[in-house]
């Protein structure tokens, strides 16, 4: 077990070094640096942009401060930002809270529903809950989370005035939970509503495929009851794909709701991450793309030993 | 027999209402914004200084004028033109990488398989807006961008589909006969494998059109996809991040978003119809 955790995290180690460097690559040699845009503005004389480009490191070749800054990582420094000059691990910590709260809130609320629904769809094809299940996964599949969100800002906040338009919190007031969870429900909303439409999907198709199994006919006429066959044979049979399915929805934890946050003004990754690209502050943008890469490998090899969890056929190698 | 199997496909398809309804839907707003701008003569453009800024709808402009004082319902075709060639165009792009590499790493396994996998595994776990987003700010944001950077981007499902296909395909009795009377590796790739490994990726295309559409409006609406003064749904509907267009002037931001869902589910349902078509399992 500690070695197949051992071998598992010395096989994500290139994975972590290729994407961070591609991406550092590419932000450093695309055309119009913080440099040019100083540069153009003819506010700095030339000796002055030689001795900032000197100061931000910008002289050395790529592949040094690719170094110098994976180096500057592993002692927990990621660098400063060009736009605000604060640290960037201050400034992306300061983000994932109100991330998480957004994204976990809508994924989680997709999980508690959208499974129990799939199930039910399987048990009983073509009743009011699979029609209700097969509804929810076109919306989530057709509608753009963009024009989505729209609908509900001008239905349900600006016409009922049900709901606040954007922010975390309301502005002068202190910040309380009943205030937090009122700006949330619009935004994660529409973050559960794409996933919990493939976790119906899935879960749907999954136990309908285990149904048909021998071992479940057998359960069925040793006198079983309905819902113990569903839900202790079937489902936990049914439930690896599932476990596939939502896992792939983890990266989207830390930087899938980069419209949604930007919509909501929720003060976010996603929207940290809008804000750092228009303005190329290249380090914070190399920070965020380090923590989504991070999460995303982290989230692979639990997903694995989930998955030996599960299958006792699925052996520690 | 394999144009039996053609034509039964396609009988399957005609009669699943879904699908026709589908393919109603995209050949009705494809001709459209191919059609009516020639037909009308209007001008998504220049700005109507007798109609004015931000008019309501009205009979000369039926989806009301912008900002500027362009039409709308100009803006709206022209963007449907943008859109639909953005989809298309991208996933031709994710095609022609995609079966390729699921070719070579199917066929070839070794060390071509791991490498070619593990970069689609790598490409698949990364949430692919952020790399989206990172690519178009760092290329500069336009048409040729936006339809590129999709299309690179998409190929990982084409390649695992095509991969699966022919790693299944290589062990059958006919590639081993080709091998044996002695054909040389290119023909057996493209007249025995290929032929036999593409069909499931026919139905993974609509979808890819229809999830590239999604993905060119949201960046539009971001403001980092296609720029004014060219349309695009996403960047019409970009006017109604102001609150004030978004209470004020519905007109404006519905059409194209209605537009974009019917769009979308209609290459949707042609991508099921198509699936459905080609399962031998199904009726």
């Amino acid at each position: 077990m500690f070695k197949y955790v051992c071998k598992r995290l010395l096989y994500a180690i290139p994975v972590f070094l290729g994407i961070t460097f591609a991406v550092y690559a590419l932000i450093n040699l695309a055309p119009g640096g913080p440099l040019a845009i100083l540069a153009s503005s003819g506010e700095m004389s030339l000796s002055d942009l030689e001795a900032l480009k000197v100061s931000l490191g910008l002289d050395k070749p790529l592949i040094v401060r690719y170094f110098l800054w994976l180096g500057g990582l592993f002692q927990g420094d990621l660098g400063t930002s060009y736009r605000t000059s604060q640290e960037v691990g201050m400034m992306i910590a300061q983000r994932i809270r109100p991330s998480l709260l957004l994204t976990g809130t809508g994924i989680l609320g997709a999980i508690l529903i959208g499974i129990p629904l799939g199930i039910l769809s399987a048990y009983k094809p073509n009743s009011a809950w699979d029609h209700l299940g097969s509804f929810v996964s076109f919306i989530g599949a057709s509608f753009p989370s963009f024009f989505l969100s729209l609908l509900l800002i001008y239905a349900l906040a600006v016409k009922l005035g049900a709901f606040p338009t954007s922010g975390m919190y309301a502005s002068g007031g202190g910040e309380s939970l009943g205030d937090l969870l009122h700006h949330l429900a619009l935004p994660a909303f529409v973050c559960g509503i794409q996933p919990i439409g493939n976790y119906i999907k899935q879960t749907r198709s999954s136990v309908m495929e285990v149904l048909n199994e021998e071992y479940i006919k057998t359960a069925r006429s040793k006198g079983l009851t309905n819902t113990v066959v569903v839900i202790k044979h079937a489902f936990r049979n049914a439930l690896i794909p599932v476990v596939t399915t939502v896992s792939l929805s983890i990266p989207f934890l830390v930087g899938g709701a980069v419209v949604v946050e930007q919509i909501f003004a929720w003060p976010g990754i996603g929207s940290l991450m809008i804000t750092s690209i228009q303005s190329r502050d290249y380090p914070v943008i190399m920070g965020v793309t380090m923590l989504i890469c991070g999460v995303v490998l982290a989230a692979n090899l639990v997903l694995d030993l989930i998955y030996a969890a599960l299958d006792p056929r699925i052996q520690f190698r | 027999m394999k144009h039996i199997m053609q034509s039964q496909a396609m009988k399957k398809f005609i009669r699943n209402k879904r699908a026709m309804t589908g393919l109603a839907v995209v050949a009705l707003l494809t001709l459209s914004v191919l059609l009516l701008p020639l037909v009308l003569d209007l001008d998504p453009y220049t700005t109507d200084r007798e109609a004015g800024f931000n008019q309501p709808p009205s009979a000369a402009h039926i989806f009301g004028t912008d900002d500027v004082g362009r039409d709308l319902f100009a803006r709206a075709l022209y963007g449907g033109r943008t859109s639909l060639f953005v989809g298309i165009t991208a996933t031709i792009i994710s095609v022609l990488i995609g079966i390729p590499l699921g070719l070579i790493a199917g066929y070839f396994r070794g060390i071509a398989e791991s490498i070619i996998m593990r970069t689609a595994d790598a490409f698949m776990s990364f949430p692919s807006m952020v790399l989206i987003l990172v690519l178009v700010a760092v290329f500069g944001p336009s048409i040729l961008t936006v339809t590129v950077v999709i299309g690179v981007l998409g190929w990982t499902s084409i390649a695992k589909l095509i991969y699966g296909n022919v790693l299944s395909i290589r062990e059958r009795e006919y590639i081993e006969a080709a091998r044996a009377v002695g054909q040389r590796t290119g023909p057996i790739l493209f007249s025995e494998v290929l032929p036999n490994a593409i069909p499931p990726v026919w139905a993974n295309l609509s979808f890819r059109v229809a999830g590239a559409v999604l993905t060119e409006s949201s960046l539009s609406f971001l403001g980092m996809g296609v720029q004014t003064p060219q349309a695009s749904w996403g960047n019409i509907i970009f006017a109604a991040q102001n609150l004030l267009v978004l209470t004020a002037r519905p007109w404006v931001w519905l059409p194209p978003g209605i537009c974009i869902i019917l769009v979308v589910i209609g290459f949707n349902f042609i991508g099921e119809g198509v699936r459905d078509a080609l399962d031998p399992k199904t009726r």
